[in-house]
């Protein structure tokens, strides 16, 4: 059975790529593995789900046509190899990631998980705007 | 009634728009600090001692005052929002406030914190000004054996009462004793632990070891730990406090105060043990014990004012006596000692004007925390979110910044090297930086009035309990040391015999 994976994040970009995800998923007749992680180097990071936040998410995949399942991988080390690591293990066809603008600066100083995972991915990446 | 004159006229001083931005300054590095884990103002004032050789000793105070307050007002709100206490002192305000928080009462256990603090801020800081000159009037007729008990009694306190273990206490101590001795004897001009090594003939400069082990060592100890998951922020929303709150807040408060002062003023010093008592108290006379477990604003009130007031107590015996008895307060010792200024019975004269100063100062930092820190929690919360290798390599930038530009001798910062690696051992084996701080500091005040004790009773070894003043204070002292062991052990043969 196939299967797809989405990098989610609590952010329009997240949100796209879910969707994106799910209509995949649906199309192949496969299912849905979400996939949420951080590097877990700041104290805090409400990227990554918990309470409140992770309840409504795990509700929303349950309302979905498609077989869905929510991940949080706590290897606390890179997202990409996380996204990579589930991908494998699943045998998914596709990894969905949501892109956001950056710029020029930004790009000099901060790294892109997404990027980093469309560069170093071993299966096909479908990148998604918000 | 002079001491309140005088402190009008630290106020006056006080109040000058560049002292004020220094107080501003001080407050919100203090807060930013102290919301950090880890990271506390001892570390803080530490890494901006290099700053005391261009500031005027005004300035420098009144911005260190500002972190030292700060610092106490910052560990509540990770306290409450996070259940991760920024200070050891913070940690009995954890308990029950982070289950506020999960109650969705956060803003109103803020509240309570906040103005609590405020409040046993203000009283505490009163009572030093008050407490300070009788205490100085009493400290003149101290001679230097009397001094050497005081400091003597004041190690021992804080290596076995401070932390779990004395043993390791004691030896974190010896680590600082033995730091301070390196470098030329003043009364014999003799080298000691030198190595041969030029530069050391000076000494190790204090603030290249205090940066050493609290920045390098912390930075070393959480990169060997760096990636460990987030934690979860309780929501700051809900009700602020309401009339009941504060019925049920106030009187802690006032408690919280009457702990923390004296144990502050006490050369046992420390916020830990009366922010314990506080809570312990609280919880027995509390009118709501079912609240108790569940989000009791009493337990968050009360030790929230009771280290508050301990910090200002803390600088009793440190304005009045020249006694450090937290890390924090040595480093301000040491910030004294780079000016030429010796913290002691004659500092109230010799210095009146910048010591009234610095307690204003400590009256308008208390109120810039109160009135700042509620609209700002989200910004502490932000500050959370910072990855730690950026956070860590600032800190260690500005450690090895400052450490060269004591001297501009880059031996210091092989040394700045060495000593952080013992510092990150210390961490690592549960061995307290405090007592080495404070070992490091007041040890060559402690040796220099031993010497001079002795000097002057021609080497006669009784003239150190030949005071009544000096024998209880060495009983004490004993007592400190001897005293835990002895009970514990009293208590596992009631144990058995039962």
């Amino acid at each position: 059975m196939s299967a797809v994976v989405v990098g989610y994040v609590p952010s329009d970009e997240g949100r796209a790529a879910l969707r994106a995800g799910a209509a995949e998923a649906r199309l192949r007749g496969g299912r849905l593995v979400v996939v949420n992680t951080t590097r877990g180097d700041a104290l805090v990071d409400d990227r990554f789900l918990a309470g409140d936040a992770l309840d409504d998410l795990r509700a929303e995949l349950a309302t979905l046509d498609v077989e869905a399942e929510l991940r949080q991988p706590q290897t606390w080390d890179d997202v990409a190899e996380d996204l990579d690591a589930v991908a494998d293990e699943v045998g998914a066809d596709l990894i969905v990631i949501g892109l956001r603008r950056r710029s020029a600066v930004g790009k000099l100083i901060l790294g892109s998980a997404a990027s980093r995972i469309l560069l170093t991915a071993h299966h096909a990446v479908l990148a998604v705007k918000a | 009634m002079d001491a309140l004159t005088q402190l009008l006229h630290g106020f006056g001083d006080a109040v000058t728009p560049l002292n004020l931005l220094f107080a501003l300054i001080g407050t919100l590095l203090g807060t930013a600090v102290g919301v950090l884990p880890g990271i506390g103002p001892a570390m803080t004032v530490a890494l901006l001692l290099p700053i005391t050789y261009v500031l005027e000793p005004t300035g420098a105070f009144i911005m260190f005052a500002g972190i030292y307050y700060g610092g106490m007002y910052g560990g509540s709100t990770t306290s409450i929002l996070l259940n991760t206490p920024g200070e050891s002192s913070s940690i009995m305000t954890a308990i029950e406030g982070n289950l506020m928080a999960k109650a969705g009462r956060g803003a109103a256990a803020l509240g309570t914190a906040a103005i609590g603090s405020f409040v046993a801020g203000t009283i505490a800081t009163l009572l030093l000004a008050l407490v300070a000159p009788v205490v100085v009037t009493l400290a003149v007729a101290i001679g230097p054996a009397d001094y050497f008990a005081l400091a003597l009694l004041a190690f021992v306190a804080v290596s076995t009462v401070l932390g779990a273990s004395p043993v390791r206490g004691l030896a974190s101590l010896c680590i600082g004793l033995f730091l301070g001795l390196v470098g030329t004897d003043l009364l014999t001009g003799q080298q000691r632990f030198t190595l041969g090594v030029p530069q050391l003939a000076d000494g190790i400069d204090v603030v290249v070891v205090a940066v050493a082990l609290f920045a390098v060592g912390e930075a070393l100890h959480v990169a060997s730990r760096l990636r460990h998951g987030p934690v979860q922020v309780m929501s700051s929303s809900g009700k602020f406090m309401t009339r009941e709150d504060l019925r049920r807040s106030w009187k802690p408060w006032l408690r919280g105060t009457a702990f923390g002062f004296p144990f502050g003023a006490l050369p046992a010093g420390g916020a830990e043990i009366p922010t314990f008592l506080s809570y312990a108290t609280e919880r027995r006379l509390t009118k709501h014990p079912e609240d108790f477990g569940r989000g009791a604003i009493e337990g968050v009130a009360g030790p929230e004012a009771a280290n508050n007031a301990a910090a200002a107590g803390v600088l009793v015996p440190l304005l009045t006596l020249g006694l450090p008895t937290s890390a924090t307060a040595a480093i301000l010792l040491a910030a004294f000692q780079g000016y030429g200024i010796q913290p002691g019975p004659t500092l109230l004269t010799t210095e009146s004007s910048l010591v009234w100063t610095l307690i204003a100062s400590l009256f308008i930092g208390n109120t810039m925390l109160l009135v700042l820190n509620l609209p700002l929690v989200g910004l502490w919360v932000k500050l959370l979110k910072i990855p730690r290798p950026y956070l860590y390599a600032g800190i260690l930038m500005f450690a090895s910044l400052g450490s060269y530009a004591v001297n501009a001798d880059p031996l210091d910062l092989v040394i700045l090297l060495v000593l952080g690696l013992l510092g990150f051992a210390m961490r690592r084996f549960g061995w307290p930086v405090a007592p080495a701080v404070i070992g490091l500091i007041l040890g060559p005040v402690a040796e220099t009035n031993l010497r001079r004790a002795l000097a002057i009773s021609d080497g006669d070894l009784t003239t150190l309990v030949s005071s009544p003043f000096s024998v209880v204070v060495l009983l004490v002292a004993v007592a400190a040391v001897v005293g835990p062991p002895l009970l514990r052990r009293a208590r596992r043969g009631q144990a058995v015999a039962a």
